[in-house]
């Protein structure tokens, strides 16, 4: 198997944009998606299409059966030990705000700690803030190493008694730092709190066991693994998702609803109010085909050899500023010096090259970056060296074009 | 070489109130202060102003961004110092036609640098950074009027 091989599963990929062939480094913002998932979608609509767990048509059926086994297919891909503890929410940001508003909110109170840090997502950050002003418990962050990594010392240091809950990201989508979960998990534990990972950056890149990490909540989008948008992955385990509350409230969720109280179904559905993402799980499914089928081996390699080779090209470039640790994943945030990063990504995007430029929903980290944006290049499976080379011809062109006009 | 079409949108003189921005600063404690950002990108901008009957006796800013965003910011400074407060809103106006694409009418505006400006409408992911200043512009003179 090699790169140009995947390329053909992506139809988008083979197209020009602003006269040059499409080279597309945002992968940690989206993911392309393959033929494989655009069919599966497809297919499910033009074949299967039919509301789920109710009435008894034979297509019906079908619809049912496609959703749950892409629930099932979700647990074993994620190591999963039981189906009910797979909740599909909209999407990673949807997923902690359900763990936020269902769990924390009902067994958070004043006095308690949250803790999170400075590397988080806008989605793993904003939620806590809002349940610590809810509830009166302290938002408190592990302070970060110079380099952009959590250290276990720091972790042993900040975890109490108080922490009731630890919120981390398993991958910076700024940092590209892999965050040691298992090891913090045990620490978190030991003290009696709960930690909810966000995967969001991470599933896509690497094998996720959340029975090895043994967290207690996993959060992740399809859209960034090759699967459709609108459909994402709560993992809960069973003992805590059975305490917390549902949120949302109508169709599907109910066990008898009598005119003025009613109860809830079983897990998982409780939490999945309202007619299902059910096109959105067969896709997730297909992705995980997909990436199963080209095998995480192989995806972790190649993803590692053109970090790699792109942090060697972009050193060699010079008047770069790449922020974040030595060890990293898949992608890389940088600075031209002198140039602001829209402009970067301006000049970029005429050579047809898609970078992200801005503070990537995460402004507490570009305070600690000291910057108010950057510019980040992330590569995915389908990414070859030639898009690296195509990277860095269009930021000698931007230190050209800029160094020009200075 | 060539840039593409990089030169509609990095006009010469573009870069050079990038360069050289105008009116980059602060005004007495006593003026009117509008900070405004664009929270999709981070870009940010500071403006004091000095009004008096109906007059902008006096405009600075100061900001961090994007040379397209500070470039509009140093033009549009320059542009409302001195003018009536209603000819400044006009401008914010032409300013925002303008990056719709529309030709609107410009007989008794003077416009200066600020048609320089009028590549960005074709690059849309940028038209924020052009029209920030001019936001906070507008923002500014409410804030007068209040």
């Amino acid at each position: 198997m090699c790169a140009r091989d995947i390329r053909r599963d992506f139809p988008i990929l083979d197209q020009e944009v602003n006269g040059y062939p499409f080279v597309y480094l945002d992968s940690a913002a989206t993911s392309q998606k393959p033929s494989q998932v655009i069919e599966a979608v497809s297919d499910y609509y033009r074949q299967d299409n039919s509301n789920v767990h109710r009435g008894v048509h034979t297509v019906g059926t079908r619809a049912t059966e496609a959703y749950e086994g892409a629930r099932e297919s979700v647990r074993s891909f994620i190591g999963a030990s039981k189906t009910e503890e797979i909740i599909f929410t909209r999407g990673t940001t949807e997923a902690i705000n359900l763990v936020a508003r269902g769990y924390a909110d009902k067994h958070i109170q004043a006095g308690d700690e949250i803790l999170i840090t400075q590397m988080e997502h806008h989605s793993n950050l904003i939620p806590w803030q809002q349940v610590a002003k809810r509830t009166g418990a302290t938002l408190s962050y592990i302070p970060m190493e110079p380099d952009g990594t959590i250290s276990l010392e720091q972790v042993r240091q900040s975890v109490t008694r108080q922490t009731k809950l630890v919120a981390i990201t398993h991958l910076s989508n700024v940092l590209g730092t892999i965050n040691p979960i298992a090891d913090i998990t045990k620490i978190v534990h030991a003290h009696g709190g709960v930690v909810l990972v966000d995967g969001a950056q991470a599933v896509p890149h690497m094998t996720v066991n959340v029975t090895a990490l043994d967290c207690d909540f996993y959060a992740f989008s399809g859209h960034k693994m090759c699967g459709p948008t609108g459909i994402g992955v709560l993992y809960g385990k069973r003992e805590l998702l059975e305490v917390m509350e549902p949120v949302q409230f109508g169709g599907e969720m109910i066990d008898f609803v009598e005119l003025y109280d009613s109860t809830w179904k079983e897990l998982p559905w409780r939490f999945e109010a309202g007619t299902p993402i059910i096109a959105g799980a067969v896709g997730l499914k297909a992705a995980i085909d997909y990436l199963t089928e080209v095998g995480y081996d192989y995806i972790e390699a190649h993803v590692a050899m053109l970090t790699d080779y792109a942090m060697k090209q972009l050193r060699a470039l010079g008047g770069i500023t790449i922020y974040g640790p030595e060890h990293r994943s898949g992608l890389i945030t940088f600075n031209l010096d002198d140039v602001h990063p829209h402009d970067t990504a301006t000049v970029l995007d005429s050579y047809g090259i898609a970078v992200r430029a801005g503070h990537h929903c995460a402004q507490p980290l570009m305070k600690w970056l000291e910057v108010t944006a950057t510019a980040r290049a992330s590569f995915y499976l389908y990414n070859t060296t030639e898009d690296v080379d195509r990277l860095v011809e269009g930021l000698k062109n931007a230190k050209e074009f800029f160094g020009d006009v200075f | 070489m060539s840039f593409n079409n990089l030169d509609t949108l990095y006009r010469q003189v573009i870069m050079d109130h990038y360069k050289n921005p105008r009116n980059k600063g602060t005004l007495a404690d006593d003026a009117i202060t509008l900070e405004m950002n664009n929270p999709t990108c981070g870009d940010r901008i500071q403006l004091h102003f000095i009004i008096e009957d109906d007059t902008v006796i006096d405009a600075k800013f100061e900001g961090e961004g994007c040379s397209i965003s500070l470039a509009s910011a140093s033009m549009m400074t320059q542009a409302v110092k001195g003018k009536q407060v209603n000819e400044a809103l006009e401008m914010a106006q032409y300013f925002s036609q303008m990056m719709l694409g529309q030709e609107p009418e410009t007989d008794d505006l003077e416009l200066g640098d600020i048609q320089a400006l009028q590549g960005v409408q074709k690059f849309p992911a940028r038209i924020k950074c052009a029209t920030l200043a001019w936001k906070a512009m507008e923002k500014a003179i409410d804030k007068k009027n209040e």
